[in-house]
């Protein structure tokens, strides 16, 4: 009961995102929108997999995103755009980055983690603006959009949207089998209790290391569906900024179960959207309001149905 | 290229150094004692820069725009830690850094608000005006090594205070073993309020200083605060020595790398991709001394904590 | 004796200028239950931190089942065979019962890098894990989160955790402290039928607890080893009395 109860919530949502294009949402400009919410609840869940799973808090995440989405740029450059190419080295690279990175990173814990995290960030960030084969600091614009065997379908906003849509469920749905499986239950424990991990013969590292380049992989698809929304890749992709607002979806969507991730992503691009159409400044509003997230909104919006309850039992 | 060209980069190396250490002291002060994050260090050094320029422009003078921008940085940094950063001295590294993230979020904003998006100029105050000459043919500008000397200046009285006096050693006591403070009956707020002023006044400080040789603009702070942690990370966090080392290290390694990296590649490519990889690599080289320093000591150059 | 499956030698720990752990030398025998008593202080906890290896000690040896386990991790020698309990209990609150044990079932059979089945679905890491709790008499708790166990019954879990690695030797800490007359007496009668197929070395407070279960005692005092023996040897010994017993006793 609580069960079906917990997956009332996601399913609502993904009803909702299925049918979107019928519900007057069908405006390029809402789609565009809804399919960046959705590419960032990819990236987003990518995330919940290191924060929520592991305990890992990287404040670096935007680069695996970047690396994927550089991927894209440097095979357009080379005029290669077809799927069953751009796809595996978006995610391969990106997951290689993650390895490399998290191999130094994952050796220190704590406060050294988010620092670390967010140096090797800064790192790609500088390294994607000195590529001026590839733009620099004002970016690339695509040649043309992704095709998959050939075809084009990509192109076409609603084709564009359901591709969004089928990727994040199947991210969705993957990020739950990995936390159900023998890996994930480890992976948990070393989140929950590291010394009782390490007396039960668990080394956390290799646990670790493994949920990082995952991770890494998957925004690195995320990577690619972004350079493919917007046809267009620049270093702010990677900016630590960014970094910082999807730690905040993830947090915002709650710890609690990973389909937070998808419901902070898409609170956050709409919100954002919201306020900028209200007024340029809408960063005045939109910090505060992450500051009384944290302190007042502890279980996140994944928790906000229990709280609620909670609340009206007294 | 030059050894008197090298020398000029690696005294703005030093001189960079210097208020990267300004920025990082109360970064790893603040961390070291109280175990709290603080991304929106940054935007203190910021706010500095942008209160010395305003109050020099009001003043018509450099010297009176820095003695009332330091009470007024230092009020800010009470101000901010007043209304949200006691309340999240009990939270864990993410409430942290998240909630820091939003008042960065915050502040950029509303320094654009205040005194727009287009960069401000702060003239380089008379007295420091002109160059000086370091050997025959080497001039160089009075007023980056008077920052130098300022810097150096207010490390050693951090230093002193930090050894020499009663708060200091508390101050030491709670980056080594922070349940000994509480044990101790030490009135940790107002301690924590003391520690907070203090980094506060000393990032807004290089903030003034750097003034009038860098553009003062909406979040300059946001490169200086990640360098910063990487100069704590390094130095060890909780570490005022290692915290001056690392900073000049950071200095030197991002000038020097910045103008001889494509020199050095020059040496291997041709000359507009040695220019190209050589500013990729330069902007990469002082996380790739962090990843190494931290590979071989993986909790900085000098730990403050024991265990 | 036969050959012993632990042996410290001439062990020693410093904190700062204390010696906390200072020449201890001690064989464990393969059957039976070997405790540690010794005044508040005395470094046995810290001895245990360093067989299970979350200390390294400054100098002497480490030897279980022959092999010198001094430089290797705390993950490693659990791998060997080195089971733990911890004196603050440590389950992981928000597993339940029964995946708290059957990750430890995990742990000693086949490989944890396994993505894509669902681990709460192994009928073959779940049995074994309910067969320890039943052993413990946690059989009904199973899918309680562990976080909501009373203190004893944590107790019984860290046991059940610790049983589940069918290790070849059992260090317990403090298994009794924090419980109640009723939980400690359950809790020392499951001891006494584990001590019968397990080598264990246990470190307790509770001096009726350990005259009754122990085969063999030794007594630290400020880091050192005064005396090794059977109970009755131990409670006659003057030196033991002096030091330790006669607090008790005064």
């Amino acid at each position: 009961m609580g069960r079906l109860r917990g997956a009332l919530l996601p399913l609502a949502v993904f009803a909702l995102l299925a049918a979107a294009p019928f519900l007057g949402l069908g405006a390029g400009y809402m789609l565009n929108l809804l399919a960046r919410g959705m590419i960032l609840g990819i990236a987003a869940l990518s995330l919940w997999l290191l924060v929520g799973g592991g305990g890992l808090v990287s404040l670096g995440h935007a680069a695996m995103l970047g690396v994927g989405a550089y991927a894209v740029v440097v095979l357009d450059a080379a005029g290669v755009t077809e799927a069953l190419v751009v796809l595996p080295a978006a995610v391969l690279v990106a997951a290689l980055f993650a390895l490399l990175t998290g191999a130094v990173a994952i050796g220190t814990s704590g406060v050294h983690f988010i620092m670390i995290t967010l140096a090797f960030g800064q790192m790609a960030f500088f390294t994607a603006g000195a590529l001026s084969a590839y733009g620099g600091d004002d970016g690339y614009t695509l040649y043309g959009r992704t095709t998959v065997l050939g075809a084009r379908w990509p192109e076409d906003r609603l084709a564009f949207h359901y591709l969004c849509l089928g990727l994040l469920a199947a991210t969705l749905g993957l990020v739950q089998v990995l936390l159900a499986s023998r890996f994930g239950r480890v992976l948990r424990a070393a989140k929950e209790n590291p010394q009782r991990a390490q007396a039960l013969g668990f080394n956390p590292y290799p646990y670790r290391l493994a949920a990082y380049a995952i991770a890494g992989g998957i925004a690195g698809l995320a990577g690619l569906l972004l350079a493919n929304a917007t046809e267009f890749v620049a270093p702010s992709y990677l900016a630590w900024q960014r970094s910082g607002d999807l730690l905040f979806m993830v947090i915002l969507g709650g710890l609690g179960a990973p389909h937070g991730a998808v419901l902070g992503a898409l609170a956050i691009v709409l919100l954002e959207e919201w306020l900028a159409e209200w007024t340029e400044h809408w960063r005045l509003i939109f910090g505060p309001l992450l500051v009384l997230a944290v302190l007042f909104l502890r279980g996140g919006l994944a928790g906000l149905p229990a709280q609620l309850r909670a609340l009206r039992r007294g | 290229m030059s050894t008197q060209l090298l020398l000029v980069q690696a005294l703005n190396g030093l001189q960079f150094g210097v208020l990267l250490f300004l920025v990082a002291a109360g970064l790893t002060l603040v961390f070291g004692v109280m175990d709290f994050i603080n991304l929106a260090h940054g935007v203190q050094y910021m706010l500095g820069a942008y209160l010395g320029a305003s109050f020099a422009a009001w003043t018509g003078s450099f010297w009176p725009g820095l003695l009332l921008a330091l009470p007024a940085a230092l009020a800010c940094g009470l101000l901010l830690e007043w209304l949200v950063f006691r309340h999240l001295y009990d939270r864990d590294h993410l409430s942290q850094v998240l909630a820091t993230f939003g008042v960065i979020l915050f502040l950029n904003q509303a320094v654009k608000l205040v005194w727009g998006t287009a960069p401000l100029q702060v003239p380089v105050p008379s007295l420091l005006e002109g160059g000086i000459a370091l050997m025959p043919g080497l001039q160089y500008p009075v007023y980056r090594l008077a920052i130098l000397a300022a810097g150096i200046a207010t490390a050693l009285l951090l230093w002193l205070l930090v050894e020499r006096t009663r708060a200091g050693a508390l101050v030491r006591a709670g980056a080594s073993n922070r349940p000994m403070l509480a044990a101790l009956g030490v009135d940790t707020g107002r301690l924590f309020m003391l520690v907070f002023g203090c980094g506060a006044m000393l990032a807004g400080f290089a903030g003034i200083m750097a003034a009038p040789i860098l553009s003062v603009e909406p979040g300059m702070g946001d490169s200086v605060l990640i360098l910063a942690f990487v100069v704590i990370v390094i130095g060890g966090i909780g570490s005022v020595r290692g915290a001056f080392v690392a900073a000049l290290l950071v200095g030197l390694i991002e000038t020097l790398g910045r103008s001889l990296m494509p020199d050095l590649m020059r040496l291997f490519l041709a000359p507009s991709p040695a220019r190209q990889a050589g500013a990729a690599l330069a902007s990469m080289l002082v996380y790739v001394a962090m990843a190494l320093i931290l590979a071989a000591r993986p909790r900085g150059l000098f730990p403050a904590r024991a265990g | 004796m036969a050959e012993p499956i632990l042996r410290l030698d001439g062990l020693r720990k410093r904190f700062g200028g204390l010696a906390v752990t200072d020449d201890v030398t001690l064989l464990v025998a393969p059957r039976g239950l070997h405790a540690v008593i010794g005044p508040n202080g005395a470094g046995k906890t810290t001895l245990i931190h360093q067989v299970s290896g979350t200390l390294r000690p400054d100098a002497g040896r480490i030897w279980f089942e022959g092999r010198d386990v001094t430089a290797l991790p705390m993950h490693r020698r659990a791998r060997l065979g080195l089971a733990r309990s911890f004196q603050i209990t440590s389950v992981l609150p928000g597993f339940s019962v029964l995946e708290n044990v059957a990750l430890a079932v995990q742990a000693r059979q086949g490989s944890s890098f396994r993505f894509m089945r669902p681990a709460a679905s192994e009928a073959r890491l779940n049995a074994a894990a309910l067969a320890a709790l039943e052993r413990m008499g946690l059989a009904a708790r199973a899918a309680v989160p562990a976080g909501a166990l009373s203190h004893g019954e944590k107790r019984q879990l860290e046991l059940a955790i610790a049983l589940a690695l069918e290790p070849r030797l059992l260090l317990l800490d403090e298994p009794l402290a924090g419980t109640g007359p009723e939980e400690a007496e359950r809790l020392i009668g499951i001891l006494s039928t584990l001590k019968r197929d397990h080598a264990i070395l246990l470190v307790e407070h509770d001096m009726q607890a350990v005259f009754a279960l122990a085969d063999v005692i030794s007594v630290l005092v400020y880091g050192k080893v005064i005396a090794t023996g059977a109970p009755d040897a131990i409670r006659a010994d003057p030196q033991v009395r002096a030091a330790y017993l006669g607090e008790d006793a005064a």
